[in-house]
């Protein structure tokens, strides 16, 4: 079969079980439970193009999710204060000021533009500086980190304009749509799904691009690139961006499906647990990273209402036998049932490079 | 090649038809936004159980806590049942772990409102816990019954607040420092929202009642390094403390007290998160002879405490202590079945009429709850941490005294909320 056309039929094939079997058969709860998984896998989409494809180790997403999702919540606590208005919880715990850099939030145009624009930016910056100092592998991976622990720490600490370990919620609506109405939880969830579908196939477009083959051979080759001419910074960061990007639009498209974003959402133990699923479903394919995402999201959601004293046991078994026995991800399993490496690439020599990740993320 | 990137052309292409055919399927049922009229309620109240939900941390930080919590909500559903029930009906428990997040409170809240059908939900102990499941009882409207003290200026008609709110346990922690003649009081607490809001009350009391606030210091949550904090506070020449850090960071905080020298006897530190559970922890040498603000102790003189410590060592072993937020969540279940019963209904909006004036004859004393606030009249108790772990009376208020969230009682607390 040819694999365009393969990946072609997948994606047709998720989009129906997304857009007609997954609301056909699902309860208001469930759905909105799955639109919740499917903004993690957004993140889950950058990680595993930043990760797998680029060998950054990036450990800390859990700040550009938290930007998206804060920005997000802080548009919909002014809409909902009404023209002029102050958030409740200012009222209560602080001094019932607006900060100036609240203000913008106001309108929903300035929110948008800052979500797809601010945290790509910042990764931007900050990977081109970090990488233009051959600053790689698992210092990288600290530093991302590092950036996620001081994220969640600056959230708490401001807990008059920021929510602190309460985060922000009690969103009343989204763009003016009631969020209380199941109708327009539902439109949530299509939304959702559209974008995450949409980010799938713009990865699948890069993948095959000019500018993806140039990542996946900085990640293997980063001095043979350099020699060539290119700039391997510039290469990662923008990756690096890209993936900040994503992880902006999920979380901010999380805060209004969750209802809340706090700084449990931000920090390092839901960074790690973002690239859990990366690391489960594959990282350096197309399709791991989401199946993978949802896949351990629903475990953690289904195996805590069955087992709600030892559920984790279970996901720690879990996560023990795919780094043990699978390291590149359940999607080796197919790796090794057909020879050909057709993870949705064309089986041309030039492109051969797409074998699983790889040590470059590792020194 | 040339047939490979045509190929890539192509489906990209359609990718990108799809994706925006998916999108536009979405906007064509977008629909009139509705007027939000509460869920419609799917209690099954037609069989012979009806079901309940408990709510606790049992992974993540908070588990060890919680833990205590759900054991005594178990306790206390295991002995209704035993005595036929609410209403002539089983009480079937639906459990849940909140994994110490509050998103995932949010999520499992919502799951036994609209999923499992749930009269009542009982749980939550963070602060953040509670605002996270504040607004999906309120829009599914049903009932929280919330067992732990916190930090006032709250009061929902969906949730019932069994433990003690600023005026039951900060003020007279106050009023007893107040009394033993202190003068200059340091305050340090975790950095949440319950320590910051404690310390914004102190601050007014202080002002109000020639009381002088020598240091207020914030440690992250699960800090464990307190050197700074402590040379600050011996510098000060505090002779009191007011102590709301929560968790492990009370093991570090005591050991550095401890370590530089300071006493109990001279420079007493009154906390309000330690409970006889946490005495262990931080080990009883550590903190012999400091003092807590609670509105139960184990040692608590009353025929229902008895009982309750008896059931409750003969369920879970003699080596397990009862504590204040232990014994709110066992309160908690038998106000809800008093107030079932007064109304003879599960039906929310009836539970919410006949709540007001509801008595339960509760380990710690006669509580009655307050229609208006939700909350419950309490007695106070300053306790004092003696070296067989358990935690001793030293001062109680007289009687009950009736919840003020919002402190509307007090002169000096005019401008905090």
């Amino acid at each position: 079969m040819n694999p365009a056309l393969k990946t072609w039929a997948g994606f047709g094939g998720a989009a129906v079980l997304l857009f007609a079997v997954a609301p056909a058969a699902l309860s208001d709860f469930r759905l909105n439970l799955l639109a919740k998984f499917l903004c993690l896998a957004m993140v889950a989409v950058g990680i595993g193009f930043a990760w797998g494809r680029g060998g950054m180790l990036v450990l800390g997403q859990g700040v550009f999710f938290g930007l998206g999702g804060y920005l997000m919540a802080m548009h919909m606590k002014l809409a909902d204060a009404g023209p002029g208005g102050v958030p409740d919880f200012m009222l209560l715990y602080g001094n019932g000021v607006l900060p100036g850099w609240w203000e913008p939030m106001r309108s929903p145009v300035v929110t948008v533009l800052a979500i797809l624009v601010l945290p790509a930016a910042l990764a931007l910056v900050l990977g081109y500086a970090v990488f233009r100092r051959r600053v790689r592998g698992a210092y990288f991976a600290i530093l991302s980190q590092a950036l996620a622990a001081a994220f969640a720490l600056l959230l708490i600490g401001q807990q008059t304009v920021t929510g602190g370990t309460n985060g922000l919620n009690g969103f009343r609506s989204f763009f003016g749509y009631d969020l209380a109405d199941p109708l327009n939880k539902q439109t949530l969830y299509y939304i959702c799904a559209g974008v995450l579908l949409a980010m799938v196939a713009g990865v699948r477009l890069l993948m095959n691009s000019r500018y993806g083959e140039l990542l996946v051979a900085v990640r293997d080759q980063e001095n043979r690139v350099r020699f060539l001419g290119y700039d391997p910074a510039l290469i990662k960061a923008g990756a690096y961006a890209l993936a900040a990007c994503f992880a902006a639009v999920g979380g901010a498209l999380f805060t209004p499906v969750a209802g809340i974003i706090s700084p449990a959402d931000v920090g390092v133990v839901p960074s790690i647990s973002l690239l859990i699923g990366v690391a489960i479903g594959g990282r350096a394919t197309l399709l791991g990273p989401v199946i993978g995402s949802i896949a351990v999201s629903w475990a953690e959601t289904g195996l805590s209402e069955r087992f709600p004293s030892i559920w984790t046991y279970f996901l720690g078994g879990l996560f023990i036998v795919v780094v043990a026995f699978l390291p590149n991800g359940l999607a080796s399993l197919t790796f090794r049932r057909r020879p050909s490496p057709a993870t949705g690439k064309q089986t041309q020599p030039a492109t051969s490079v797409d074998l699983p990740a790889t040590s470059g993320g590792h020194p | 090649m040339p047939h490979s990137s045509k190929s890539t052309r192509r489906s990209a292409v359609t990718i990108a038809l799809a994706a925006a055919l998916a999108l536009s399927a979405c906007g064509a049922k977008a629909g009139e936004s509705g007027s939000a009229a509460p869920a419609e309620s799917c209690v099954d109240t037609s069989g012979s159980a009806v079901k309940i939900g408990f709510l606790n941390s049992l992974s993540g930080t908070m588990a060890i806590s919680e833990q205590t919590v759900r054991d005594s909500l178990d306790l206390a559903a295991a002995e209704i049942n035993a005595d036929g029930g609410v209403l002539g009906k089983q009480l079937q428990i639906v459990a849940e772990d909140g994994a110490s997040e509050p998103t995932v409170f949010a999520e499992k809240a919502d799951k036994l409102i609209s999923s499992d059908c749930v009269a009542a939900v009982f749980g939550g102990w963070t602060s953040s816990s509670r605002k996270a499941m504040l607004p999906v009882f309120e829009s599914k409207n049903s009932l929280l019954f919330y067992p732990v003290q916190y930090e006032g200026l709250e009061a929902s008609k969906n949730i019932f607040y069994t433990g003690a709110t600023t005026n039951q346990q900060i003020i007279p922690g106050m009023d007893y420092l107040k009394e033993q003649g202190k003068s200059k009081v340091f305050l340090v607490g975790s950095d949440y929202v319950f320590p910051r809001t404690a310390n914004k009350i102190i601050n007014a009391y202080a002002k109000a009642n020639g009381i002088e606030i020598v240091g207020e210091e914030y440690a992250p949550l699960g800090h464990t390094d307190f050197a700074t904090i402590v040379n600050k506070l011996k510098a000060s020449g505090a002779d009191a403390v007011f102590n709301t850090l929560n968790g492990d960071s009370n093991v570090a905080f005591f050991k550095e007290y401890k370590n530089v020298g300071l006493k109990a006897e001279t420079v007493p530190v009154v906390s309000v998160s330690i409970a006889e559970e946490e005495v262990g922890g931080i080990g009883v040498e550590n903190i012999e002879g400091q003092l807590t603000a609670w509105n139960y102790y184990q040692t608590v003189k009353s025929a229902e405490n008895e009982t309750f410590v008896k059931a409750f060592k003969a369920e879970y072993g003699a080596g397990r202590p009862t504590s204040d937020p232990m014994e709110a969540a066992y309160t908690s279940l038998y106000l809800w079945k008093a107030m079932v019963e007064k109304a003879d209904s599960f039906d929310v909006a009836a539970v919410q009429t006949a709540a007001d004036g509801v008595t339960f004859d509760a380990p710690e004393g006669t509580v009655t709850v307050n229609g208006e606030n939700h909350h419950i009249a309490k007695t106070a108790y300053i306790g004092k941490i003696d070296q067989d772990g358990l935690i001793y009376p030293v001062w109680e208020s007289e009687g009950a005294i009736e919840p003020d969230p919002f402190l509307k009682g007090y002169d000096w607390a005019a401008g905090l909320s």
